[in-house]
């Protein structure tokens, strides 16, 4: 299902480095237990996340289905996305 | 018959169905259940303080409230507790948030796939006009299988038709998605809800059933299969009791193929295709994913997405969260918690509660009726305006003072003319440990009870404050970035803005980060580095007295020695902190029964663990006392206060008594003829010095006896050290 996706790479860039008001589709969350906690906010590969505010260092608000979820700058840097 | 009677009774409590109130996190549950049983509950989204079930009856059910959850897992203990409930329960009544229905669902379809019988609540149904939506109750109804009622919980509506229809609660339809994964483990006998849970990699249950699935798995891939290898007899014996003892010992969700592959593999003739096999059986991953989906599939079905404008609390909220606007609003916020408890309760009420009801009335009195009849030494240090002592007039009552009551009245009135002391030492050291000056009945239940009790309720009463109206997520989301340089994600703000009350209290509530490399750094950092209130309040003092240059010296030294402790054991502990995921919810003004609710519920709780270990502290130091250890403990600090620190001879006593209370320790510093950088040498040590006896044994009993001795003693050198190089620098 990815592997044609992996192909595109250079498409893809990282949570981090999108900015307030871009709409961004989720492409790859690293394995591990926030990849369960992410799934059970909706967060997941394929899924639209509306980008709210950036703070300075890097931690980012996200609103998906009318919900705010604020992520750490750690965990933003791992996740793959590619900007609508 | 007695006996029978009760015994009938008993099995008659045993047939009593259970229902369990599950749901998200600040949907309401607590007021369904107070309507079902009037018990009292409370509601909270920031597990603050040990996870605490309320259970009542209700008719012929009985009740359980569980924690707030976004799905049925073991990542934390509310979890592992509402899990535990959930699976025991004959009837669940799911509260769902109508508003944020795709985050709510989660857990509905998680539920309805465990195959319990389900109603659900949706609540806060009036909210969703807010949000300009619409919700197709009866379809969504159909397609989870189960009855569904709107409701309102702060007024009540739909209440009495969920309770009519409690009965109706049936299984709902299953995921075909998710009733495939099922089919996998079809052949285990152990009820559906725990199927889900093995195949959800959930560690507790997989353990609980390590020896079935043991036997499962040998079963599937040694005799099923045609394409395996059948081990020899002996070997395979060997096998399935290695496997077995193994799958207890070490089990971890992460290293299963490993696990698999280690005890499996030399009777297979394909290592890939195993590993296909196993992450076929655990794959939390993917049962997750197949559920979001068809949740986000539902939702679509029956909301209709119309989107709303920007209100008022989603503005403030935001306000919040950006830096230019926020961080103001923060220092504001931290500006009026601190003249409400910096000022107000830690000024005024406990000058009141502790100076005069503690002291002078129940402590004096006490001692006094002690005195009466047991020989006691009674003496009083007569002072002049400005705390000097003018002179000591002291007394023998070898009989008690009843014998020689006038000769005590005298002395008394001389302590009531002038502002002076009246101090009572007992001949009998029992009753020294119980009523002297650290005595247990007296010193510690006028610290906990006028001291320390005012300040918790002052504390957790702002907390709830915060945490009610949203701006507590909002909080650790700002202070995010600043915290991950210390290891800690914006979560640990919670215990750090705590231990400015009580380092006890917040050393217990490091119990809601993440990982246990988060628990020791902060509790690390508590321990060094942050003054609690007592000893603020003395330090303040001291601090005016002297000129600002050297508080702005205090400040910047405990700040760099804070971050540097901070970022040293980021850097040599191992493993990785927890990132912060954290829900926001909209801002709202807090409503005052679910504040003082919370406030009490804390404030108990913490009195309630924290307590015993006051006592504790406060025997040791009694015994410490009467046995001279304390003393002895004085001699020998005594050349490295006046050589290293260079200090005064007394200042000894300061730090020893800081053991009892930190603020003891700096109030002994009052008396003493100290210049700016004396004063500045004797608080830095001071506050880097070992905390109070009861955060000691509190931590000791949170971070275990290893961790603890380790964290007491770099507390211990640090303080000495670095006084002692600040001694050397200015003085």
């Amino acid at each position: 299902m990815f592997r044609g996706e992996i192909k595109n790479k250079s498409k893809n860039i990282f949570l981090s480095s999108a900015n307030p008001k871009d709409l961004v589709v989720i492409k790859s969350i690293p394995k591990g237990n926030y990849k369960s906690q992410l799934l059970r906010f909706g967060i997941f590969e394929g899924q639209v996340v509306e980008i709210l505010s950036k703070l300075p260092g890097g931690t980012l608000v996200i609103r998906i289905n009318r919900q705010e979820i604020a992520l750490g700058a750690n965990l933003t840097k791992k996740i793959l996305i590619e900007k609508l | 018959m007695n006996k029978l009677s009760n015994d009938q009774n008993h099995t008659k409590e045993y047939k009593k169905m259970q229902i369990a109130l599950v749901g998200n996190p600040n949907v309401g549950k607590s007021i369904f259940f107070n309507y079902l049983t009037n018990i009292y509950v409370e509601v909270s989204n920031f597990p603050g303080t040990t996870v605490e079930i309320y259970h009542g009856t209700y008719k012929n059910y009985i009740v359980y409230d569980t924690p707030g959850i976004y799905s049925v897992s073991s990542f934390n203990d509310e979890e592992k507790v509402a899990k535990d409930i959930i699976v025991n329960s004959d009837i669940i009544i799911n509260v769902v948030d109508a508003t944020h229905l795709e985050r709510d669902l989660f857990l509905t379809t998680q539920l309805i796939e465990m195959g319990k019988k389900i109603i659900i609540a949706l609540n806060m149904y009036d909210e969703l006009k807010k949000y300009n939506l619409k919700i197709d109750v009866k379809k969504l109804s159909l397609i989870l299988g189960v009855p569904v009622i709107p409701t309102v919980a702060p007024e009540k509506k739909g209440f009495k038709e969920l309770e009519e229809k409690i009965s109706e609660a049936t299984n709902g339809i299953i995921n075909k998605e998710i009733l495939k994964e099922l089919e996998l483990l079809k052949e285990l006998e152990i009820p559906t809800a725990e199927k889900l849970l093995i195949l959800e990699e959930d560690k507790p249950t997989i353990v609980k059933y390590a020896d079935k699935l043991n036997d499962f798995f040998i079963d599937k891939f040694h005799f099923g299969s045609q394409s395996f290898k059948r081990p020899k007899k002996h070997l395979r014996r060997r096998h399935q009791h290695g496997f077995r003892h193994r799958f207890y010992e070490n089990y971890i969700p992460e290293n299963i193929e490993e696990e698999f592959t280690n005890n499996f593999q030399p009777h297979f003739h394909k290592k890939h295709f195993l590993k296909k096999i196993i992450r076929h059986y655990f794959n939390r991953d993917r049962i997750y994913l197949l559920r979001r989906l068809y949740v986000n599939s539902i939702t679509t079905k029956v909301i209709s997405p119309i989107r709303g404008k920007e209100s008022i609390s989603k503005i403030i909220g935001n306000l919040i969260i950006k830096p230019h606007t926020g961080i103001p609003i923060s220092i504001f916020i931290l500006y009026l918690i601190y003249l409400f408890i910096g000022v107000f309760i830690a000024g005024d009420v406990v000058k009141f509660t502790e100076g005069k009801i503690g002291n002078n009335i129940f402590e004096y009195n006490l001692k006094k009726y002690i005195a009466y009849s047991s020989s006691t030494l009674v003496t009083v240090k007569v002072k002049n305006e400005n705390d000097s002592i003018i002179k000591v007039n002291s007394h023998f009552f070898e009989y008690g003072i009843k014998n020689e009551i006038d000769k005590f009245h005298s002395l008394e009135n001389e302590k009531i003319i002038t502002n002076s002391e009246i101090k009572f030492t007992y001949s009998n050291p029992i009753l020294t440990i119980l009523f002297g000056d650290f005595g247990i009945l007296t010193m510690t239940i006028t610290y906990i009870l006028f001291l320390l009790l005012p300040l918790v309720i002052g504390f957790y009463f702002m907390l709830s404050i915060l945490e009610d109206s949203g701006y507590l997520p909002r909080l650790a989301t700002l202070v995010d970035k600043l915290l991950s340089y210390i290891g800690l994600n914006g979560r640990a703000i919670i215990p750090i803005i705590l231990g400015f009350g009580c380092v006890t209290m917040a050393t217990i509530t490091t119990r809601i980060l993440g990982s246990k490399r988060e628990r020791t750094i902060a509790t690390t950092i508590l321990q060094l580095a942050i003054p609690c209130s007592a000893q603020l309040g003395v330090i303040a003092t001291l601090l005016a007295s002297v000129n600002s240059k050297v508080t702005i010296i205090y400040i910047i030294i405990i700040f760099i020695f804070l971050t540097l402790t901070g970022t040293i054991l980021n850097k040599f502990i191992k493993g990785e902190s927890t990132p912060l995921i954290i829900d926001l919810p909209p801002m709202r003004l807090p409503r005052p029964i679910n504040v003082f609710k919370k406030t009490y519920y804390r404030s108990y709780g913490f009195m309630k663990e924290a307590s015993p270990w006051f006592f504790f502290g406060a025997l040791i130091i009694s015994i410490m006392q009467i046995t001279g250890a304390l003393d002895i403990a004085i001699k020998i600090l005594n050349p490295l206060v006046v050589k290293w620190l260079k200090l005064p001879e007394h200042t000894a006593i300061a730090f020893v008594m800081g053991l009892v209370r930190r603020d003891f320790g700096a109030a002994g510093l009052y008396g003493l003829p100290l210049s700016s950088y004396q004063v500045l040498v004797a608080i830095i040590t001071l506050t880097l010095f070992v905390p109070c006896v009861t955060s000691l044994i509190v931590m000791f009993k949170e971070r275990g006896p290893k961790e603890g001795i380790i964290i007491w003693f770099s507390s211990l050198t640090f303080a000495f050290f670095i006084g002692g190089i600040i001694a050397q620098i200015f003085l």
